[in-house]
């Protein structure tokens, strides 16, 4: 019989049978931690290996994202701790400088289609954008790859969504997303994989596809695919270096445990209303929300094309006074680009905060937390209750966000 | 060899109105504020720290007792901190219809029992479970029972590697026996 995707990446890193529901031992071709779940990793790794080696030094990696620079001392020392670990092991450091782990991944060419990628990061499956099984572990689960190279996994069944029409002029990827979180809930895809086929999901580039494959954790899934590809997408894998790139297709006889369609023809601007990535609304239905602050970032949405959205709308305008707009690039090479060209000045002047690269708002990070009582629309993954602070969190497009702090109240470009 | 019959009293996590909680993410079972922490005995402390209504949880819990929540318990981040809270404070088992993907492994590399029971919303919601009721749960054979009340129930086994990761301690312990 055919397989899926990721029956077929499975299948191509285990000597088990591959089934869904079968548990099969998976050979890991890349393991990483981070700063946070890093510290508990090496604490593990030294109570139960000694100073025994990692499997494969080549294949294990820091990446620093949370906390970067460290402002707080716990993640000084959590950094230092990995740091130590690293050079006495000869492992490689993505370090406070690069920005976010899963991205770096994909720019440094070790998450590629057909491979087994995993990390302390729960949006570790946004690999799925270049066709690589990511996954997100625990700290346990990460020791034991780091010594032995594998782990167990149960093979997901998968769920073929097809999307039907084509979206409206204004909705980009990240509402495509909402609205799939809203579609399918936390029930449809829940603890499966999911392929999504149609021109809405074809069409999208690189930077799209990281869009929708990082908020697969919020739909409870496990990992989604976008199998078919389009000129976009092979450009810009060239430019970072994956020579013909062609993500895993599932074969035509493949076995999907459901087949979901979804009609997105005309599909407008999306927002989720707190406390929930999964209670998403049109954009008219929540417009004129007031506004304390604003985040453009995260690894759903610090891409170039993202803040290059974001600027075509602050460009020549300000935010209004009384509203932070925290902007945060998901890596240094984002970083590189928006200063080469102009975006990043484009930025500053619209009165925006700029920081250095990393997770941003999340987990405590860099980019400054919501006060109790403080409302924030952001480019983010989660608004759960405390995640990025106190006040509630609505999340948006960059353009909507953008136009959003020009206005002070939840709004879309054309109201401007 | 662990025991995979486990007896104890229950708290069933319930809102204001008292509905089965759904959808419990992991900033609401160990808030991000604390994941710089790495010893697991200061982790008890700020389970379920961030969740309504459940805010003194770690102050009411005794060792040995269960906890019953709604489907897709442990949403979100990989945190390990959101299962070691509760080995710290020594709760016997979570029950919930459902637990997310990470969540679950997490558990299960532990070895801290996480047992998926599809009932549990209607059990709950006719009576038939409640804070403070006796429970016991047969992991191997699938079986659970309200003991005061005598009302039986489904759990689904623990799986082949569940059970072996288990008996074996955690993750660690059972590679050193594997090969």
């Amino acid at each position: 019989m055919g397989r899926t995707v990721i029956e077929k990446i499975i299948q191509a890193h285990t000597r088990d049978d591959v089934a869904p529901g079968r548990i099969v031992w998976l050979d890991l071709d890349v393991r990483t931690a981070r700063d946070f779940g890093g510290p508990n990793v090496v604490k593990h790794f030294e109570r139960e290996y000694g100073n025994a080696a990692p499997a494969d030094v080549r294949k294990t990696f820091f990446t620093f994202d949370l906390c970067a620079p460290a402002c707080t001392l716990k993640y000084a020392d959590n950094q230092q701790i990995c740091r130590d670990f690293a050079r006495k092991h000869g492992i490689a450091v993505h370090d406070v400088d690069r920005g976010i782990g899963s991205h770096t991944l994909i720019e440094e060419g070790h998450a590629r289609p057909n491979t087994t990628v995993v990390g302390t990061d729960s949006h570790m499956n946004i690999l799925g954008a270049v066709g690589s099984f990511g996954q997100g572990m625990g700290d346990v689960d990460i020791a034991f790859a780091f010594k032995t190279g594998m782990t167990w996994f149960e093979v997901p069944e998968t769920v073929k969504v097809v999307l039907k029409g084509r979206p409206g002029p204004a909705a980009t990827a990240k509402d495509l997303t909402l609205f799939l979180c809203r579609e399918l809930g936390t029930t449809t895809i829940a603890l499966r994989a999911a392929e999504f086929y149609g021109p809405a999901a074809a069409g999208l580039g690189l930077a799209g596809r990281i869009t929708l494959c990082s908020m697969i954790t919020e739909m409870a899934g496990i990992i989604g695919f976008i199998p078919e590809t389009g000129p976009s997408l092979l450009r810009e894998t060239a430019a970072l270096g994956m020579k013909d790139f062609v993500p895993l297709a599932s074969d035509p006889d493949a076995a999907y445990a459901d087949v979901v369609e979804l009609d997105v023809e005309g599909l407008g601007p999306q927002v989720a209303v707190p406390p929930s990535p999964n209670a998403v609304k049109p954009l008219a239905e929540v417009r004129g929300v007031r506004i304390d602050s604003g985040f453009i970032g995260s690894c759903t949405n610090g891409r170039t094309e993202d803040f290059l959205a974001a600027a075509e709308i602050l460009r020549g305008r300000k935010v209004r006074p009384g509203i932070m707009l925290k902007v945060v690039p998901a890596t240094r090479r984002v970083y590189e680009e928006l200063l080469k060209t102009g975006l990043l000045a484009d930025l500053f002047e619209s009165g925006a905060i700029v920081l250095n690269p990393g997770c941003g708002g999340c987990a405590e990070g860099h980019a400054g937390l919501t006060g109790k009582g403080e409302v924030e629309v952001s480019t983010g993954n989660r608004n759960f209750p405390g995640k990025q602070g106190k006040g509630p969190v609505y999340l948006a497009s960059p353009e909507v966000v953008a136009a959003s702090c020009l206005k002070g109240e939840i709004a879309g470009p054309e109201e401007l | 060899m662990r025991a995979t019959t486990i007896r104890g009293r229950v708290w069933v996590l319930l809102d204001a109105s008292g509905r089965l909680i759904e959808d419990i993410d992991t900033d609401q079972i160990f808030h991000n504020a604390h994941l710089h922490l790495t010893d697991i005995a200061q982790m008890g402390q700020h389970a379920l720290g961030n969740l309504e209504g459940w805010k003194d949880f770690s102050k009411k819990v005794i060792a040995g007792d269960l906890v019953v929540a709604g489907r897709n318990f442990g949403a979100g981040s990989s945190r390990q901190q959101a299962v070691d809270c509760f080995v710290a404070l020594g709760v016997a088992a979570i029950l919930a219809p459902s637990f997310s993907a990470i969540y679950f492994r997490n558990a299960v590399n532990s070895g801290f029992p996480v047992l998926r029971a599809a009932g549990l919303a209607e059990l709950v919601g006719e009576g038939k479970l409640r804070t403070g009721d006796e429970v016991e749960v047969d992991a191997t054979a699938g079986r659970g029972r309200n003991v005061g009340l005598g009302i039986d129930f489904a759990v689904e086994p623990m799986s082949g590697v569940q059970s072996d990761i288990y008996k074996a301690g955690d993750l660690f312990r059972y590679g050193k026996t594997r090969r």
